[in-house]
């Protein structure tokens, strides 16, 4: 052990990385499938024992090679990234497990294997984002995860998925290349590209203009790739039409990592009092934010489309994570974290069931799904769980999320905010029920009369993450923990 | 056992028998013999806490924290032991009633109709233990919730767009106004706990007060102040032995039950008297009082009517917590316990009467109380008891809220209850005129009926005999509501 331990945060990323040619030259979807399972069980692994040394140790600098910054690459965890280590490599795992029914029901036979290719290579670009301390190797792994998770949009059955993966390529590449050249000027200004490094120069050069563009610059990037309105036009679509599995996983990271990357480099790196103090990021984040959570949820309702409908009701909830951003406290980012990991988890669950479904129908739109409920009762009961989270009923994760947001609202006396979240939620209430009573209520057409449950191996996988909405509304010692630490880590400026 | 325990099972048990009932959904007897067999035990277990909230002791049962300071705990209290008191012993009464009316009117979808009907019990002891206003808006949801389906359970257009009513009200006004009310008093209080004196003296301003005042009034909306009183009536479509136990007993309570537990153990009545709104909240209730009788006045429908006159009879309870004399606190407590008596009766009346002859409406009944005898016999009692004349229990309640009327010095307040139990008398008794005394009608929808079957009939004597043993034998319920004021 003595020789792995120092090297996790190295190998956190590696062991993805290597596995994903590994999947390719595998040829077999049963044999890809297990080096991809695998290596995300060993990812979540590394990332369970980084999470407990920064707890419990503080936080860890590792130099790649060997080259000690800022030469070198550097990687850095801390309770924030660790956090954020653990949700997408716990995700991944958890879906991957979900996946070998759906995908061969979804991916063209023969092509199955470059499926699990570029869903690990997605995952490598996820966890290097969120473990790298170097600006440019931000980038880098943003185009990882980018590139494969165009290609993984595209697999989609329908031929529609081939538009959504095109939108989302433009658009995400627009979002790379805003941030790449706000990486460029930071650098071209500072000349250094370590995080840590330039978070110490940049208080020399607080006035001058290219800070400024390149502030800009990053925070546009970064929000088109976070899906923050009204940036988010590529989501619907891509996540509408991805394979089931895909779905579930970016739903809850992709967008996730983008707003960790933005926590990092607004609080870290340029500092609160820069962008809170001189330039007004409160009220750039908090308007959308806010119109977000309305116009997100308010679009949800009238889907019929049932992934299309998760997927605005993902724009809203990211409204939310960015509300909680743009209160600039340290509440707020607690807030902010613990609603990435409660929403990744609701987001999960849900389209994993939602897979379950279409699995057996081959349809997601919800004139076709009704009566499913009382002939799929284990995955209507997954939807009921990950519904009721969803719009943030007590018991459930996604009460504690809302209830740390209204806190940190409250803290700043911003009683019309409150009123807003709470309003806000009123609308998932109807959009969550319009699907419970679909499911549950209405009569099956004739044709739906004798719909199975769904296999084991993909009910499973989503009773889990279903259960996983209860269990942290009920046990939050990890996740308040986690997040409170990381909040405190943020907000310090630690690097 | 402890107390702990004993709540534990409270809880537990008619959960217990949802997930029974549910398995063994394919036999009806076995099914209904569940249903019956928890409803005895859940009474006797309800009982067996009695003694130790009598003697004072504390039971208490804190299950987790999920946030800290917010937590999902139980401790009973007197009128909690009211309320949990006589919607266990009602369960028992109703579950008889349900199982007469239900095969005998060959109900669909009877199994769910048990299995949602064990849930809604279970959230109701729960909502009546709760320790805090966090675990009471948890139980208090799923209460709504779980009558949901019952309500909708014709699957009709109607049924579908009274549940819709139904649902958007109660969730809606519990998510909008209830919900930020806790947030804040949260927010003063930094405690959500019930406490005797209440919470909120010298942390809340007045103001802040007064606006909290209103938003629980209204978001309470299961206590149908006017005007979200809506779903009520809305509510009678479905089946009933719902409207029975559910709309008449439990959830109506669970929100009148919440409005006098805020009252008394949240704001405090001493902090109450320093509010000016109180008065203006009073006012409200007496409105919905009159204005509710004098809907009911108009409405021919049998269950309408009902349901107009539970509105009334609610906010009854509403304006006794505000006169904020400890006498008509005490009344307040008494009346959950009377009315649920009296309108279980008279809603199982109705029941008694759909199933045995099919009408629906107070236009039909001349002359019914010849071929019905018991039952009509029992809807007089039940309607002594709305109006509030000796012998019936709802004498008591009325008398206590009179006297604390009189105690407050409270004019309006007296003048409601006079005026409305004149109304009481007015849509009551030309029913049972027209029962016993008119010739009976003949049109075409008539056929040879006689009384409704065995259970139903029993379930109506024991809970209109149980209406008159209150008037006779109050101590127990006196003792207890004296308890809630400190007397």
């Amino acid at each position: 052990m003595n020789v792995v331990l120092p090297h996790l945060p190295a190998l956190q990323v590696v062991i993805p990385l290597i596995a994903a040619p590994l999947c390719l030259l595998a040829g077999r979807a049963s044999l890809a499938w297990t080096i991809a399972f695998l290596a995300s069980a060993c990812a979540t692994a590394a990332a369970a024992i980084l999470a407990y040394q920064t707890l419990h140790h503080g936080p860890i600098s590792y130099h790649m090679g060997g080259w000690a910054p800022p030469w070198g690459i550097e990687y850095a965890v801390d309770s924030a990234n660790a956090f954020i280590l653990l949700l997408v490599s716990g995700i991944a795992t958890v879906v991957l497990l979900y996946c070998p029914s759906s995908v061969s029901k979804e991916i063209r036979a023969g092509r199955e294997h470059m499926f699990y290719c570029m869903f690990i290579l997605c995952l490598t670009g996820l966890l290097g984002i969120a473990i790298t301390g170097d600006a440019f190797n931000v980038f880098v792994f943003l185009e990882i995860s980018s590139l494969s998770s165009y290609a993984l949009i595209a697999m989609g059955s329908q031929r529609k998925a081939l538009t959504a993966s095109f939108q989302y390529l433009i658009m995400g590449t627009i979002g790379a290349t805003f941030f790449l050249i706000g990486v460029g000027l930071l650098y071209m200004i500072t000349g250094t590209l370590n995080l840590a490094d330039l978070q110490t120069r940049i208080p020399q050069i607080q006035d001058s203009r290219p800070l400024l563009a390149a502030f800009a610059f990053i925070t546009v990037g970064l929000a088109l790739k976070a899906a923050l309105f009204p940036l988010h036009l590529w989501l619907p679509n891509a996540y509408a039409y991805a394979p089931s599995g895909v779905s579930a996983f970016m739903a809850a990271t992709a967008t996730k990592v983008s707003l960790y990357v933005l926590l990092r480099f607004t609080f870290t790196l340029f500092g609160a009092e820069f962008a809170f103090g001189e330039l007004p990021l409160h009220w750039v984040l908090l308007v959308p934010a806010v119109i977000a959570m309305f116009a997100g949820s308010f679009s949800a309702i009238f889907q019929h489309d049932i992934k299309r409908m998760l997927a605005y009701s993902s724009v809203a909830q990211i409204g939310y994570i960015t509300l909680a951003i743009a209160l600039a406290s340290q509440a707020g980012v607690q807030a902010a974290m613990l609603h990435m990991f409660n929403h990744g988890l609701m987001k999960a669950a849900l389209f994993c069931a939602l897979g379950c479904i279409f699995y057996r129908i081959g349809s997601t739109r919800i004139e076709d799904m009704a009566g499913l409920g009382r002939q799929m009762p284990w995955t209507f009961a997954a939807i009921v769980a990950g519904g009721l989270s969803l719009l943030g009923a007590p018991l459930t994760a996604g009460f504690i999320s809302k209830w740390f947001l209204v806190q940190a609202a409250l803290e700043q006396s911003l009683w019309w905010l409150v009123v807003l979240i709470v309003a806000s939620s009123m609308l998932a209430v109807v959009y969550v029920w319009r699907l419970v009573e679909a499911l549950y209520f209405k009569e099956p057409a004739a044709g739906r009369k004798n719909v199975r449950e769904a296999p084991l191996s993909m009910l499973l996988p989503t009773l889990l993450l279903a259960a996983a909405n209860i269990y942290f509304g009920l046990d939050t010692r990890l996740t308040v923990e986690l997040t409170g630490n990381a909040a405190v880590l943020l907000m310090q400026g630690h690097m | 056992m402890t107390g702990g325990s004993l709540i534990a099972l409270t809880l537990c048990l008619p959960l217990l028998a949802a997930l029974a009932i549910w398995f063994v959904g394919n036999s009806p007897n076995q099914r209904d013999a569940v249903t019956l067999i928890t409803a005895g035990a859940l009474f006797l277990v309800v009982l067996a806490i009695l003694p130790l909230v009598l003697a004072d002791l504390p039971v208490e049962l804190e299950l987790l924290a999920p946030v800290p300071g917010l937590k999902i705990a139980f401790a009973v209290e007197p009128l909690g032991m009211i309320f949990a008191g006589v919607a266990s012993f009602l369960w028992i009464v109703n579950s008889i009633f349900s199982i007469g009316y239900m095969r005998g009117n060959k109900e669909p979808r009877q199994t769910r109709f048990y299995v949602c009907f064990a849930i809604a019990i279970g959230a109701t002891m729960g909502l009546a233990f709760s320790e805090n206003l966090f675990t009471l808006f948890i139980c208090y949801e799923i209460l709504t919730l779980s009558t949901y389906p019952l309500v909708a359970h014709h699957k009709n257009d109607d049924a579908r767009r009274a549940g819709r009513t139904y649902l958007g009200i109660l969730l809606g006004s519990s998510i909008i106004l209830f919900l930020p009310a806790i947030i804040a008093t949260w927010v003063f209080t930094d405690t959500l706990s019930f406490a005797t004196g209440g919470i909120m003296t010298g942390k809340v301003p007045h103001v802040i007060g007064s606006v909290l005042l209103l938003l629980y009034l209204y978001g309470i909306g299961k206590a149908a102040l006017m005007p979200i009183h809506r779903w009520l009536p809305a509510a009678m479509v479905a089946p009933t032995p719902v409207s029975a136990l559910l709309h008449a007993v439990a959830v109506v309570k669970a929100g009148v039950f919440t409005i006098v537990k805020v009252a008394v153990y949240i704001f405090g009545l001493d902090y109450l008297r320093e509010l000016a709104l109180a008065d203006i909240a009073l006012y409200l209730a007496g409105f919905t009082i009159i204005v509710a009788s004098i809907v009911a006045l108009r409405q021919d429908n049998l269950k309408r009517r009902l349901a107009y006159s539970t509105v009334s009879q609610l906010s009854y309870v509403i304006l006794a917590a505000l006169i904020l004399s400890p006498l008509s606190t005490m009344g307040a407590a008494l009346h959950i316990a009377v009315h649920a008596f009296g309108k279980i009766t008279l809603f199982m009346a109705a029941g008694a009467i759909y199933t045995a002859a099919h009408k629906i409406n107070v236009s039909q009944l001349d002359g019914i109380g010849k071929r019905m005898p018991w039952t009509m016999g029992a809807f007089t009692i039940g309607a002594l008891s709305m109006i509030g004349l000796p012998p019936a229990g709802g004498f008591l309640s009325k008398w206590y809220i009179l006297l604390g009327a009189l105690e407050a010095e409270q004019m309006f307040a007296l003048a409601v209850i006079v005026g409305s139990t004149l109304l009481n008398a007015a849509y009551f008794l030309p029913i049972v005129y027209a029962a016993f005394l008119k010739p009976e009608a003949t049109d075409a929808q008539d056929h040879e009926h006689g009384e409704a079957p065995l259970p139903i009939v029993m379930a109506l004597v024991i809970t209109a005999s149980a209406t008159i043993l209150l008037f006779f034998f109050p101590d127990l319920a006196l003792h207890l509501a004296g308890m809630l004021v400190g007397r």
